[in-house]
């Protein structure tokens, strides 16, 4: 369901919590295009945090700022508290959307270079990778290089890179871009486990169901800015939820019940109603004898807060990605 | 600062350790090592071909101050002898010393003397020997054995101009080496970007870190090599002995100067290579390395034959600025080690060089991460399916 764009002011998520990411004010200018502007984030530590938003949004871009990888032009960041992202890096695990390792490199070997790159000692970085890679069912491919492993065999090698140092923060750019549904499954699974933890997660996407299932809290980028930045219930509530009913009667005293903007189709209804109508609604309709046929009441999901949001044109993008990323 | 300094020591011995693995144990490694053995091989052999055809064999010349009669003897043994082996020395007479200076064969066929230094006795004792039984065959019985008296080996005035070819010498090693090896550091950082590595490394260590890591593990690859061509190169020398030219000895002496090869070596390759990473850092593929490959050789040319021009002119402003410009510094004062026994130079101009080594690698960084490390397509070619400045 698509909704007109509604213009809404960005919000701060609650900061009671310990912040994992702290940036205030982040911009980056590329060759004359402003890429991020002026973007804001707070993460809470031991969160499940979601980056949401279509190709060329200024997703990545964000996140490499966050991890230090390219230096903003304006604003500030704390990561884990620190000012200096690398010199938090031993305590982050960072998988990034262009996958890589090297390819005459064995599974084994590429874990454990990936956890001493993050500070962990190349032996115990094997026996890690090693059970890492019996649990996740890829024991067999253990000395297999890299080369010779499928693509998503590769990018589960990568993850396993990531999060072999035992990471307190980790932030994956979009970790179920290639992946297939079993897989992406899987991945979900892993999400949830670190989470459980109490890792921090923040992670890009462009499907939406990924962060509606995973996350607590969610930030939309759409053209380089935040226009939201809270929780995903939040989020949703943006909206009011969508009724749709169907009478006997086409008139009758309980039409004062319903709201003024109500579309009617004969006997059928439709409108936008907050949660504390509900109630009042039901009552008006029974008393007034208006002989409800069918109700339905639909809570908005965050598709929908996504297209309010971020306007029409940002979820046209999000969709094509998705579509893209299906083919 | 030292937290940061030992980050970026850590992270480069994960680098170098990685690389330096993956170097060794390809396949091309072996390749490399004795590809340029065979060609030293060639140009041996080649050299060697040259010099037969190119000039008489004046060592094989023997002078012959004897009578009359017993010099007609000789020559008729001699070419008696040489229709049997073409190779037989030729004979001097009417001068008391061979065109060489080496060889002279006095007295007389009853009690011969053969006046030579011993390396030239030991080389022609056996065929003067032959030939001088050949002539006397018709003797009687009690003709003396030749006898051999041995001449003081000719001193080798080590005279400045002398030491000058050592200096040349050692700067010529040293330019190859680094001309075989340090080019290659130009398409270090594209398996990374090609792979995309990058991102990875550049989150996790600092970008120092990576150059220095990848440096380090081409240096000791680069000294592996190095160390199997001066053994091979040795032992070549010992087999060849005196058919080797002979080079005066350096002024810091042998020891020290063949040491000082090996630092001024690691240390040109760290500078050349830390620049030659700079440049090949901004080239998003092999072709555009490959392109980038010809200008950085005719600059490493370009270094040498300042170096050189200046060695020739010790003492001079021309010297003195090809000692401190850094990255000619290293070929001028490996000749000056050849040349000046001096030590304090070499030490207090190690550090200079070291120094610039990590300002380039620190210019070279902040190229990379400006030019670079932008947003998707990081390392790729600008223009292609994902621009180089593209946000996403």
């Amino acid at each position: 369901m698509h909704m007109a764009p509604m213009t809404i002011a960005p919000t701060s998520t609650s900061t009671s919590a310990p912040l994992a990411i702290d940036a205030q004010g982040l911009v980056k200018d590329f060759d004359g295009f402003r890429a991020v502007d002026h973007i804001s984030l707070k993460v809470k530590a031991g969160s499940i945090f979601g980056v949401l938003g279509p190709n060329g949004a200024g997703k990545t871009t964000t996140l490499r700022m966050l991890l230090g990888i390219i230096a903003p032009d304006e604003g500030r960041c704390l990561l884990l508290g620190a000012d200096r992202p690398l010199s938090v890096a031993k305590l982050v695990g960072y998988l990034p959307e262009e996958r890589g390792l090297y390819p005459s490199m064995s599974a084994i070997e590429a874990i454990a270079f990936m956890g001493a790159l993050r500070g962990l000692p190349l032996a115990e970085g094997r026996r890690r990778a090693r059970d890492l890679l019996e649990g996740h069912g890829l024991a067999y491919a253990m000395n297999r290089p890299v080369r010779q492993m499928s693509k998503g065999m590769a990018q589960t090698v990568q993850l396993l890179g990531t999060i072999v140092h035992r990471p307190r923060l980790i932030v994956l750019d979009e970790p179920f871009s290639g992946l297939d549904a079993l897989n992406q499954q899987k991945l979900e699974g892993l999400i949830r486990a670190q989470a459980q933890d109490g890792v921090t997660i923040i992670f890009s996407t462009h499907v939406i169901a990924h962060a509606e299932r995973l996350c607590e809290e969610i930030a939309i980028i759409a053209g380089g800015k935040v226009p939201f930045a809270g929780r995903v219930d939040e989020a949703r509530n943006r909206l009011a939820p969508q009724v749709r009913l169907e009478t006997r009667a086409a008139d009758g005293p309980w039409r004062a019940a319903l709201p003024p903007g109500a579309l009617q189709q004969g006997h059928h209804w439709q409108f936008e109603l907050a949660e504390a109508g509900v109630e009042p609604l039901l009552k008006a309709l029974i008393e007034g004898d208006a002989g409800i046929v069918s109700l339905s009441i639909e809570r908005p999901g965050l598709h929908d807060a996504f297209v309010a949001i971020a306007g029409e044109a940002a979820a046209a993008d999000l969709d094509r990605a998705q579509e893209e990323d299906r083919a | 600062m030292t937290e940061g300094m030992n980050e970026i020591v850590r992270g480069a011995l994960v680098i170098a350790r990685r690389d330096f693995n993956a170097l060794i144990r390809s396949r091309a490694f072996i390749f490399f090592l004795i590809t340029p053995v065979i060609m030293l091989g060639i140009a041996l052999a080649a050299g060697n071909v040259g010099s037969h055809m190119a000039k008489p064999d004046l060592a094989r010349t023997i002078a012959v101050a004897m009578p009359d009669g017993d010099v007609a003897r000789l020559i008729a043994a001699q070419r008696r002898l040489k229709a049997i082996v073409p190779d037989f020395p030729m004979l001097e007479t009417g001068r008391a010393e061979s065109a060489s200076g080496d060889l002279l064969l006095a007295g007389s066929l009853r009690s011969p003397v053969l006046h030579a230094d011993a390396q030239d006795a030991q080389a022609l004792g056996d065929e003067v020997r032959l030939l001088v039984d050949t002539a006397r065959q018709s003797e009687d019985a009690v003709a003396a054995p030749l006898a051999i008296r041995l001449k003081p080996a000719r001193p080798h005035p080590a005279a400045p101009v002398d030491r000058s070819a050592t200096a040349q010498l050692g700067q010529m090693c040293l330019f190859l080496a680094t001309m075989l090896l340090a080019g290659m550091v130009l398409s270090n950082l594209v398996e990374e970007k090609a792979n995309k590595i990058i991102e990875i490394l550049t989150a996790s260590i600092p970008m120092e870190a990576i150059f220095l890591g990848k440096l380090f593990a081409m240096l000791g690859m680069a000294l592996i090599a190095i160390a199997v061509w001066t053994a091979l190169g040795g032992a070549i020398a010992l087999l060849a002995g005196s058919a080797l030219p002979a080079v005066p000895a350096p002024a810091v002496g042998w020891p020290l100067f063949v040491a000082l090869g090996f630092v001024y070596f690691s240390s040109a390759y760290l500078l050349l290579g830390s620049l030659y990473l700079g440049i090949g850092a901004m080239a998003a593929t092999v072709r555009d390395v490959q392109t980038l490959s010809m200008p950085v050789s005719m600059g490493q040319v370009g270094i040498f034959l300042f170096a050189n021009y200046a060695t020739a002119r010790p003492g001079t402003l021309i010297e003195g600025v090809a000692c401190l410009f850094p990255f000619s510094s290293p070929f001028a004062l490996m000749a000056r080690a050849a040349q000046f026994p001096a030590l304090w130079p070499h030490l207090v101009l190690l550090l200079w060089q070291a120094l610039c080594t990590w300002l380039i690698i620190r210019a070279g960084t902040a190229m990379f991460r400006r030019n670079v490390m932008k947003s998707r397509g990081m390392g790729r070619r600008a223009g292609g399916r994902r621009g180089r400045v593209q946000p996403s």
